[in-house]
Parts: C-alpha cells; sequence; structure tokens
C-alpha cells in the first residue's frame, strides 16, 4: 500500500460509526451511564511486594509466548500485573462493575514504551495491553453473566510522562523531551495491543498535555485503518491548576476545540482536584461541546499521607450535583474511588436524565 | 453550540460568529510580508521574533499567520524552532496560529508543535486530487482548518467561472466525498493586480468580489479569504493610492462575504475619507466601470495617481485645500480631524446662513459628530482622537449658546433636541473623575446632555438633581475600594426613593461581579449595569434609551448577573481558606541570624518641596497613560502600532507639548514629605519607635494577613513577616513617605473645562498622575541609594525601574498587600502630611487632590508585592481587636475583601 492510501484509509477510518457506537448511544440517551473507578488507589491497598509484582521473577506475555528480564525493580509498576496478577486486576475490575460501572478501563494507563522506559519493559508494551484488554474483557464478562448488562472495556491511554508542547527545562523554551511523532507511533503500538485484546473503546484520559492527545487522536485513526474496524474514542482532559486550564494553558473551550476532530463519543475531565473543583470547568465543557460528556474525579484531595478521605456518599453527593445540572452523559471515579463509591454514584445519579446537547 | 462556526483555539478559543464581520490575520510574522521579521528570523534573533508576535497579539490579531518560506533558511526547522518557542509563551500563545507555506513538509512539521486547533495556508487542486486528498486527510488527523486556493492542474483561477469551478470541485471532494466539515474551510480565490493596462486584468477585481459572493451562497458555512496587497501591484511606490484601492476593494469584498484576509490595517485608508475623486477612480478600477469623464478606467487611475503620490496622511492636517469646500463639509471635517482652528469662524457662518441657531446644532454639527461616532464605532477612530472631535463640537455650541439664549429670551422657544439627559458624578469620599469625564464626553458626542455633579458627589446631592433634571440615566465613578460600598449605598437609596431610571456603574476598582453580587441585589426597581470602558458606554445607554432594545436587553443583564453571582458564590465556596492562626503558622520566615537590617541615614520626617517636573519626567512610566485613554499597548511600541499608532503618536505629541509647557511655566509644584523610624514587628504588628532605645512606640502600623490555603511551600504573607521581630533581638526600621504633582492640577483643569476644552483637561489630569507616580518612583529611589542608603550602588535606568528590579517595596494602605485604607490615618499622622505636602484624606480615605501617592517603605531583601485577598472573620475580629476599632466599623472598610457576608453572619448569630 503506498502512504497515500494509507492516509485516505485513516481518514475513513476516523469518520466511520461503528456497531459499539451506536449500541452506546442508546443506551447514553436512556441513562446516564456509569464508568468505573479507580485501579492504581485499589492496587495501593493490595501492598504487593517486589516478588508480587514480577511473580517470583517469571514475567511472561499472555500465552507464555515472551519472557521479560528487566533490570530494573517493578515494585509500584502497575501495568505489569495484568502479566503477573491478573487475577487480581481482574477482580477489582469485577467488583467495580458489579458496583454498576457499565464502562470498566485497562490496567493500561502507562503501557507505552515511553511511560514503561523508567522500568525497563519496553519491549513488553504490546503484551501488556493485549493482556489488560484481555482481563478487563473477562471481568466485563463474568459481570455480564451474572446480571445480563452489557459491561464495556474502554482501553486507557494514559498521557505518558513526557509534555510535546512544554519544554522540561526552564532555560530552553524551545526545547522538548518527546516529539509528535515519538507519541504517536508509541500510542499507535499500544492502541494496536488494546484493539487485540478486545477492547471496545480507547480512553485516552488525564490529559495534560493536549499536542500529547493529539498525537493519541492520530495514533488511534492509525490503528483503527490497520485493524479495519473503528473504536468510539473517550477523551478526558485534567485541569489542576486554579487558573482553570490545563497544564499546557488551555481553557476548557479550547480543549474542546483541539480535539473535537477526534469526533469523540464522549469529552470531559477527571483526576484533578476532587469533583467540587472540577465542576465549573465541567460546566464549561457541557456548554460547547457537540459530542456526549463524560467527569470522572478523584475521592477529593489527597491527604498529607497521600490518601483520600471522601466517603462514597460525600463523592457521589458531589457527583450528582453534575448530574442535576445536567451537564454528564457517563460519569465514575478516579484516584481514591472504590466499588463503593462507584455503587454511590450510581444510586445517586440514577434518578437524573442524561444530558442533552443542546444546539 | 452545534452550529457550523469556525472554532479554532491557541491557549484560548476563538469562534468566527455571524456577528465578526471580518477577521484581520497579522502577517507580521510573515518572512515574505515583512522585512523585518525576515531579518530576525535569517539572524536567528528569535527573541526580537517573538517580540514582533507579542506585539500582534497585544494589538488585537484575533489570529497570527507565521510563515518561514525563505531560500536562505531551513524553513522547516525554522517553523518548529519559533512555534516551540511561541508555545512557551503564554500571551502570544493564546491566539490560533496560521501555519503557512508553500511547502506541505513545512505545514506538517508544524502541525506536529501546536496543541491548539490551527489554520493550514494552503493547500489546492495545482498537483491533482490525491495529492488535494492527500493533504487534506493528514489536515483532518491532525485537527485543523483549512485555506484552500483557487489553483488547479491548469493553474491559478483568474476569471470568475474558474474561481467558482475549482472551489466547487474542492467543496465536494473535500465535504461530500472526505467528510471535511465545511466551516473550516476558508477559500482564497486569489486577489490579482488590476489596473496594468492589459485589458484581460481589468476584471480581476470584479471577479474575485462575485466569486466571493457566489461561494458564500453556493458552498454552505465555507468562508473567504484573501491576501490584499496584489490588487495594486501596478502602483508600486504610491502608497498614498494603493491604500485607497485597498480601502475600496475590502468595503466592496466584505459585503460580498469574504470575511477573514491578511491586511496590514495600519497601511488602510478609512474608506469614508477617501478623497472623492480618488475613490470614485479606485472604484472604477476595482469594480471595472466605466469613469463618469470617459477614457477607461485605468486611464483615469493613472492620471489622478500621480496627484496623490506622496500625500502623506501626517501632512493633511496643513492642507487647506479643505477650506474651499462648503460651510457644512468644513464642520464635518473639522469635527473628524479635531481641528479647532477655524471653527469658530465656520460656525459663526453657518449661523448666518441658518434660519435658526438650533438649525447648525442640529443639522452640520451633529451629522458631524455621528460621523465621528459611526467611526469610532467601527475601531476607525480612537479615544484621544474622539475627545478633540467633543473639543470642536463645544466650541462650536459656544458660539451659537448666546444667540439661542437670546432667541429664548424674545420668545422662549426651542429647547435642543437632546437623546437623554445622563447624570454623571464620581461618588462621594473619592476624588478620581478622568475615566468619568471621558465617558460624559463620548456620550455628549452621542447627542446626550450630560450634567456632570463632579468629585465627592454625596447620595442626595445626586438623587436631587436626578429629580429636579428629569434625567434618564445615572451614571457612578469611583477609583478607591471604599466607593463601592458608597455606590451600594446609592443604589439603596435610589430604590428607597422610588428611582427606576437605569444605574451605570464604572471605574478602576468596579467590576461586573461586584455589580453583579452587591448593587444589582439593592436596586431591584430599576437596572444597575456595570460599564467596562467609555467606548461601551454609548451601546450601553443607547439600550437602555431604546423603548424597543431595553426589555430584551435588560431581560439578558438579568441572566448574566446571576450567573455571575452564582458562579462567583460557587468559586468562594470552593476557596479554601485557613484559621487565622494557621495561616500564621505559615508566616514568611526572613533568616534574621544571617540578615541585619541597614540604619536609615535619619528619623522622623523631611519634606521635599524643590524638585522640579523636569527631573522627574524621565522616570514617567507612559504606558498606564495610553490605559488611560483606552489605548491598550506597552509604551514606546504602541506608537509604532499597525491600527492605533498614528492616534497614540498625536496623543504622545501633545502630551509632550504640554509637559514642556508645564515645566516651562511651572504649572505644578510636586512636594513630598519621607519619614524613618526605628521597628520591630510583634505578630502581625509592626511597632515604630520614637528613638533607637525603642522604649517608646510612637506608632502601630497593623498588617493583614493571606488566609487562602497556600500549596507547595509557599507562605501565608503580612507585611509584619518583612520586618524583623522584636524577639529576633535585632535592630529594624521603616519609612513613610507621600507625594503630590501638586494640588494646582485642580485649578488647571477647571480652567481648561472652562474653555470648553475637555480634551486638555483630561490630559493635564493624566500628566498629573504620571508625574505623582514618576515623583514616587524617584523618590523610592533616592531612599535605595541616600536617605536609607541600603543600595548606594544601585544604577538602574529609570525605564529599567518599571520592572521593579530593586531591593525593597511601597506598598500603599487601600491596596492589595494592605486593603485597609484607614491605616492612611496613621501614616499622614507620623509624616505630618497634611501640613508638609497639602493632600489631605477624604472621609473614604482618598487622597485630595487625586493625583498623589503614599506608602511605607520596607527594605528587606525578601520583601515583595502580594495580595491579601479575601479574610475571613476570625481575622477581622482578630484585627478589630488588635486596632480597638469596634467589628461594624472593620468590616465596612474591609468590605471587598470579607470571605463572608457580615449581615449575614449577625443574622445568623441573632436566631
Amino acid at each position: 500500500m503506498n502512504e497515500r492510501a494509507d492516509i485516505l484509509d485513516l481518514v475513513a477510518s476516523g469518520q466511520r460509526q461503528s456497531p459499539t457506537l451506536e449500541l452506546l448511544h442508546g443506551l447514553a440517551a436512556e441513562r446516564i451511564l456509569i464508568l468505573d473507578g479507580a485501579m492504581g488507589t485499589m492496587i495501593q491497598t493490595l501492598n504487593m511486594s517486589e516478588e508480587d509484582f514480577t511473580s517470583g521473577g517469571h514475567i511472561h506475555g499472555p500465552g507464555c509466548r515472551h519472557h521479560y528480564h528487566p533490570e530494573h525493580p517493578q515494585q509500584g509498576n502497575n501495568d505489569l500485573l495484568v502479566l503477573t496478577q491478573p487475577k487480581a486486576v481482574e477482580d477489582i475490575q469485577l467488583q467495580f462493575a458489579l458496583a454498576g460501572a457499565d464502562i470498566l478501563e485497562t490496567n493500561t494507563f502507562s503501557s507505552t514504551t515511553i511511560a514503561q522506559a523508567d522500568y525497563g519493559l519496553e519491549a513488553a508494551v504490546h503484551d501488556l495491553n493485549v493482556a489488560g484488554a484481555q482481563v478487563a474483557r473477562r471481568a466485563a464478562d463474568r459481570a455480564q453473566a451474572e446480571d445480563g448488562r452489557p459491561r464495556f472495556v474502554a482501553g486507557a491511554v494514559g498521557p505518558t510522562n513526557r509534555t510535546a508542547s512544554i519544554s522540561p527545562d526552564v532555560n530552553d523554551p524551545g526545547f522538548r523531551a518527546v516529539s509528535f511523532d515519538e507519541l504517536r507511533i508509541a500510542y499507535s503500538q499500544q492502541i494496536d495491543g488494546l484493539i487485540e485484546g478486545g477492547s471496545d473503546l480507547i480512553l485516552i484520559e488525564t490529559i495534560f498535555d493536549t499536542l500529547n492527545a493529539k498525537a493519541a487522536i492520530f495514533a488511534a485513526f492509525e490503528s483503527f485503518a490497520k485493524a479495519g474496524r473503528t473504536l468510539p474514542i473517550m477523551i478526558s482532559g485534567t485541569i489542576t491548576d486554579a487558573s482553570g486550564r490545563t497544564l499546557s494553558g488551555q481553557t476548557p473551550t479550547a480543549f474542546w476545540h483541539s480535539v473535537a476532530h477526534a469526533r469523540p463519543f464522549t469529552v470531559g475531565l477527571n483526576c484533578a482536584l476532587g469533583a467540587s473543583a472540577m465542576r465549573p470547568h465541567m460546566t464549561e465543557i457541557a456548554s460547547v461541546a457537540s459530542s456526549l460528556t463524560c467527569a470522572y474525579p478523584n475521592a477529593g484531595l489527597p491527604n498529607a499521607f497521600g490518601e483520600y478521605d471522601e466517603t462514597p456518599d460525600q463523592t457521589a453527593a458531589q457527583v450528582a450535583d453534575f448530574a442535576r445540572d445536567g451537564i454528564v452523559n457517563v460519569v465514575g471515579g478516579c484516584c481514591g474511588t472504590t466499588p463503593d463509591h462507584i455503587r454511590a454514584i450510581a444510586d445517586a445519579v440514577a434518578p437524573f436524565e442524561p444530558r442533552k446537547i443542546s444546539s | 453550540m452545534t452550529q457550523k462556526y469556525l472554532r479554532l483555539s491557541g491557549l484560548e478559543p476563538f469562534v468566527l460568529t455571524p456577528d465578526i464581520p471580518f477577521v484581520n490575520i497579522g502577517e507580521r510574522t510573515n518572512v515574505t510580508g515583512s522585512a523585518r521579521f525576515r531579518k530576525l528570523i535569517v539572524n536567528r534573533d528569535y527573541a526580537a521574533a517573538l517580540e514582533v508576535a507579542r506585539d500582534q497579539v497585544e494589538n488585537g490579531a484575533q489570529v497570527i499567520d507565521v510563515n518561514m518560506d525563505e531560500g536562505l533558511i531551513d524553513s522547516q526547522q525554522a517553523m518548529v524552532e519559533f512555534l516551540n518557542l511561541v508555545a512557551s509563551e503564554p500571551d502570544i500563545a493564546r491566539v490560533p496560529i496560521m501555519i503557512d507555506s508553500s511547502k506541505w513538509e513545512v505545514i506538517e512539521a508544524g502541525l506536529k508543535c501546536v496543541q491548539g486547533k490551527a489554520v493550514v495556508n494552503s493547500i489546492s487542486l495545482k498537483e491533482g486530487e490525491e495529492a488535494f486528498r492527500h493533504h487534506a486527510g493528514l489536515v483532518m488527523a491532525y485537527g485543523a482548518a483549512v485555506v484552500v486556493m483557487a489553483f488547479d492542474e491548469q493553474g491559478q483561477a483568474d476569471t470568475y467561472e474558474r474561481k467558482i469551478e475549482i472551489c466547487a470541485r474542492a467543496y465536494r471532494v473535500l465535504v461530500d466525498e472526505m467528510g471535511f466539515p465545511p466551516q473550516d474551510i476558508i477559500f482564497d480565490p486569489n486577489v490579482f493586480a488590476v489596473a496594468t493596462g492589459i485589458e484581460e486584468h481589468d476584471n480581476y477585481g470584479v471577479d474575485f468580489i462575485e466569486a466571493t459572493r457566489w461561494i458564500r451562497q453556493n458552498l454552505p458555512h465555507a468562508h473567504v479569504s484573501g491576501g490584499v496587497s496584489n490588487l495594486s501591484f501596478s502602483f508600486r511606490g504610491n502608497e498614498p493610492v494603493r491604500e485607497a484601492m485597498h480601502a475600496v476593494f475590502l468595503y466592496h469584498a466584505i459585503k460580498a462575504g469574504m470575511d477573514m484576509g491578511i491586511v496590514n490595517a495600519g497601511q488602510l485608508a478609512v474608506y469614508d475619507q477617501i478623497d472623492p475623486d480618488l475613490r470614485e477612480a479606485c472604484e472604477d478600477v476595482v469594480l471595472n466601470r466605466v469613469p463618469k469623464a470617459g477614457g477607461t478606467a485605468t486611464e483615469r487611475m493613472l492620471e489622478i495617481a500621480e496627484r496623490f503620490r506622496g500625500d502623506k496622511r501626517e501632512e493633511k492636517v496643513r492642507d487647506l485645500a479643505w477650506r474651499d469646500w462648503t460651510v457644512e463639509k468644513r464642520l464635518e471635517h473639522a469635527l473628524v480631524n479635531g481641528i479647532t482652528e477655524f471653527i469658530e469662524a465656520d460656525t459663526e457662518e453657518a449661523r448666518v446662513a441658518a434660519e435658526r441657531p438650533l438649525h447648525v446644532i442640529e443639522g452640520p454639527l451633529m451629522a458631524g459628530m455621528n460621523v465621528v461616532g459611526d467611526l469610532f464605532g467601527d475601531g476607525k477612530m480612537f479615544l484621544p482622537q474622539v475627545v478633540k472631535s467633543a473639543r470642536v463640537m463645544k466650541q462650536a455650541v459656544a458660539v451659537l449658546l448666546p444667540y439661542m439664549e437670546e432667541e429664548k429670551r424674545q420668545n422662549g422657544g426651542g429647547e435642543r433636541q437632546s437623546a437623554g439627559k445622563v447624570l454623571m458624578a464620581t461618588v462621594k469620599g473619592d476624588v478620581h473623575d478622568i475615566g468619568k469625564n471621558i465617558v460624559g464626553v463620548v456620550l455628549a458626542c452621542n447627542n446626550y446632555e450630560i450634567i456632570d455633579l463632579g468629585v465627592m458627589v454625596p447620595a442626595t446631592k445626586i438623587l436631587e438633581t436626578a429629580q429636579e433634571e428629569n434625567v434618564d440615566i445615572i451614571g457612578l465613578s469611583g477609583l478607591i475600594t471604599p466607593s463601592l460600598d458608597e455606590m451600594v449605598h446609592v443604589a439603596a437609596e435610589m430604590e428607597r426613593e422610588g428611582f427606576d431610571i437605569p444605574l451605570l456603574i464604572g471605574g478602576a476598582t468596579t467590576s461586573r461581579v461586584h455589580t453583579a453580587v452587591k448593587i444589582h441585589p439593592k436596586y431591584e426597581r430599576g437596572q444597575s449595569v456595570y460599564v467596562t470602558d467609555a467606548s461601551r458606554a454609548v451601546g450601553v445607554v443607547g439600550n437602555l434609551l431604546s423603548a424597543d432594545a431595553k426589555p430584551d436587553y435588560i431581560e439578558t443583564l438579568q441572566a448574566e448577573y446571576h450567573k455571575v453571582t452564582q458562579a462567583h458564590e460557587r468559586s468562594e465556596r470552593e476557596k479554601q481558606r485557613l484559621p487565622l492562626a494557621r495561616a500564621r503558622s505559615n508566616a514568611h520566615r526572613t533568616d534574621w541570624s544571617a540578615y541585619t537590617p541597614p540604619k536609615p541615614s535619619f528619623f522622623g520626617t523631611r519634606v521635599f518641596d524643590t524638585w522640579s517636573v523636569e527631573e522627574l519626567a524621565r522616570y514617567i512610566d507612559w504606558t498606564p497613560f495610553f490605559q488611560t485613554w483606552e489605548m491598550k499597548g506597552r509604551y514606546p511600541k504602541i506608537l509604532d502600532d499597525e491600527k492605533q499608532g498614528a492616534a497614540a503618536r498625536q496623543l504622545f505629541d501633545d502630551a509632550q507639548a504640554m509637559l514642556d509647557k508645564i515645566i516651562a511655566e511651572k504649572w505644578f509644584a510636586p512636594k513630598a514629605v519621607v519619614g524613618f523610624w526605628p521597628a520591630n514587628s510583634v505578630g502581625d504588628d509592626i511597632r515604630l519607635f520614637t528613638g533607637e532605645d525603642r522604649r517608646e512606640e510612637c506608632a502601630t502600623f497593623y498588617t493583614l494577613r493571606q488566609q487562602l490555603l497556600k500549596r507547595g511551600g509557599k507562605p501565608n504573607l503580612a507585611l509584619s513577616d518583612f520586618v524583623a521581630p522584636h524577639d529576633s533581638g535585632k535592630a529594624d526600621y521603616i519609612g513613610g513617605f507621600v507625594v503630590t504633582a501638586g494640588i494646582e492640577e485642580v485649578a488647571i483643569a477647571k480652567r481648561f473645562e472652562r474653555a470648553n476644552d475637555d480634551y486638555n483637561a483630561i490630559l493635564v489630569k493624566a500628566l498629573a498622575d504620571r508625574i505623582a507616580e514618576a515623583f514616587a518612583e524617584r523618590l523610592h529611589e533616592k531612599v535605595r541609594k541616600e536617605y536609607w542608603g541600603y543600595a548606594p550602588e544601585e544604577a538602574y535606568e529609570p525605564d529599567e525601574l518599571i520592572g521593579e528590579p530593586y531591593q525593597g517595596i511601597r506598598p500603599a494602605p487601600g491596596y492589595p498587600a494592605q486593603p485597609d485604607h484607614t491605616e492612611k490615618v496613621t501614616l499622614f499622622r507620623l509624616l505630618d502630611a497634611e501640613k508638609a505636602t497639602g493632600v489631605s484624606l477624604t472621609e473614604s480615605m482618598a487622597m485630595w487632590p487625586g493625583s498623589s501617592v503614599s506608602g511605607i517603605y520596607l527594605a528587606n531583601p525578601e520583601s515583595y508585592y502580594f495580595g491579601v485577598a479575601k479574610v475571613e472573620r476570625d481575622q477581622v475580629e482578630d484585627y478589630a481587636k488588635r486596632k480597638s476599632m469596634n467589628i461594624q466599623e472593620v468590616e465596612r472598610w474591609l468590605g471587598p475583601v470579607l470571605n463572608y457576608e457580615p449581615s449575614q453572619l449577625a443574622a445568623a448569630a441573632a436566631e
């Protein structure tokens, strides 16, 4: 295939409507959909050791196809658990699903060559994503078998630990630690694996630099073209600054204008300073976005020990305010939210109509 | 939100809505359009190149075009380097970028550097459909809008038919076949040179304009842009003619639907101001008409062009050809150009010819002012020019007034019909009136009758006058924070007295939030309206006095205020504030063991009354001077600004001329008093002592502490943190000062007002303010180098001081670091300031005369300016106790910074 034909495939894949998208739109027209809660803080409570993380040193891909011998310690590399402790990850995801989540996120936030470089596990990236999707798929299927409600797997694509539009060196503002193309290639590799493992959607999340997200969108188009099918995309930025802008300086509306070409299933915000701080920014996005909207805040602010103190009821009450205001179609939780939080959120938003896209 | 508007973004969004008639794209960061920028890029002087970009954005460019197509450099690398640097400058990166190159690789490299939604300039069918689809597909994948040139395999489209054929084909491929969003397409149907002598070129202007009309009617949601300078290519070297041609062309193209363009706005004649002969010749060539005088349009243009060569606009003032026009046209010309020289004679001539003197006002004078109003509304004139026009108008009316009074005495007839009566006042306790005067002048230009009650006007006087004069609107102004409460009081009084006329709120400390949250609820019978600046006042008053527009306007306002109020309450609730004790435990701590505060050269006070304005003038910061006149941009760059440069230069020349007079004729006698005292902090207080033995206290400065939850190790500051604590064992000191440009200002401004010269009245006040600030700056420098003497080696140029690069600060009571205005009482007592300088304090703690500055001096090298922001009740209680004031009084003075509603709390306590 020559390069020009590729581009046209790419455009076509960006345009195509998928059956999953129709199904999701059908459900979202009836009620507010629920996304799951935090994997990272749930894993922390298991207090796993280096031994647990590496499964006693035996790290291998699905079907025992590769063995990895990283030289770095792996404790804290949560994404690795889909290979070494798949049962633990699946159990957490099942708990979330049974608590009411319609959409389960894969445990692949950092499964790119760029983010895994810190652990020396670049070579494992394809396996991490395939296995990550498979594990979540199993949890989804088990929950669906149990209560008959459809569950969807959202392949989670994190921001990586580098920024494409900000220099890490204050003395050299023109410098970039990562390029658009490096990100695009890494993301494409990740999304290929997520599709192969059976994801229903792609969730580009915790976006602090919109240029990274634009590389991920480009990569998703490429992966869809390669796979011959298009998955719905969810896009979620994060605003951690009191100024109400992303780390890279955009206002919520400017952010939406920059990612609207993805024609996403949802756009919204996650993580950051908790629900109440998120509300004005979410309100702004809801007032401009022509797609559905999604919000999944942290359980408040971390305390001095980095723990999240908000109870399920506290978080749920604030998320219910979003629903009451008519600014959300999908809600869930980020750092510090447990299955109990998700259950409380699902109950709290149930009485409210989903947001209508106004004209 | 699903409307198909072109939506772009930098750090901030830009939406091309139907009410934006034309987007002018900044072209100075284009190496093919700007010789200066090309030189900077070739020399890799990126710092200066960024300044060029910054200038454009500051001057209002909504999109900036970046083009690096230059044979001497690696265009792709330059595009990447420059865009990466732009991304690091938030004040530039806030607007969307147009990535401009004839090479696709350069465009694609650029697309990889911008996080916002950019515009690609350009793609075309030149290399066939396959390449076109390829480029368009990538534009979609990168998420950008696109300029499409009317260019295909056969070449550039020159005729109407070719232009629309190619654009229609491109649209079909993009929209119907590829799903490209039509609102993201901007067609460039090619502007070509006309009047070249080649007959085939004669219709090029018409072809473009008609193609534009066709595109806007037949290709839904798409936009039209173009580079206008090509049009006049055959008149290179004759700038006046080129500018006129561009203005005429744009006038017709915009009407046909051209909604974007790369235009050098600084080099564009005003359509209505073009010499009628020249304008007609331009229209003949642009619209390809046969001239009335016969021959061809090109011949006629060539003939007439020579007459206008080198007719620099600067020299127009001296061109007295207009003196031969009819008296009506002469009056209009004088009004539009602000020329007073002949106004009395011309007005007299018009009066003699008119049936009644009133007809001169209602006829030619109002017609001329309408032209001024329209040009101002369209952004074609700037505030200083409008104020000059108003001066001409007033002087003309002054000629007519005696005759009108005489007529009235004889037959009691004929009041002048005004558009409405507006009462204006600076509220009780406040002396600042420059902004109010400007609003008055601008409204007067639009035929409103202004009743100006001046400064320090009590509520009773405002309401009495409003009743007697039966005014249609009241406008309140104020600059210092206690004026905010006074405005609330006036609003409440209006409610009580049964008024229902609109209430306008304006001035430096006022805001939409304050008006919505505090004033609006107090005046339910009528409508309070916050007015951002003078240029908005005409629209606001027009809406409020129009029976048709008023209901909708008020409904929109009330909805907006409701929203603002809710958002305000929410954001206040969400801000986390600390209890005072915790804020104190996070105070800033200087390591006093490592720092010994320097000792001033004298204790007690010294008066300075022999400083000349000439010496101080070098210390004037001119940027705020231009802001006073609602001209945004930094001095000196504002003088070379594309749009407002000419107006800025004229204003600056006028200011310099007046400054020369002020110096030569000694209009002002600036005065200052400075004092130093031994001091130590105790908690949040700064205690001052009579002598170095520190036994007898002579005063205490009370300070307020930030209570906002701070992150990242940042302290909760109070000014006392910068003074050595009593228990540190270190001897520390504090200074204080009051300066004034001189009480003469008031009388001089009055004199101008009496001569119907508002322009100079406002000018002299604006200059007095600058002189006072310059004096404060110069005096502080002397303090650092000599009087306190802690920085004897300091050697900054006056213009460097604006950035406050030096050690130590001079915070003023009533400003963010110490929002309590009543601390001025202590300062004035210590300095015996009224006796020393003639400056007194009003009941609202404003300094009279207004052009005065006061503050305290702190020398601590760790000191810096900060804002206390909102305070909680626990601190207010503590502060009231320390200061021995009752709590309600403290709450009244700190009203604007209270983080609670005092009345609500009192009510809650009573329950």
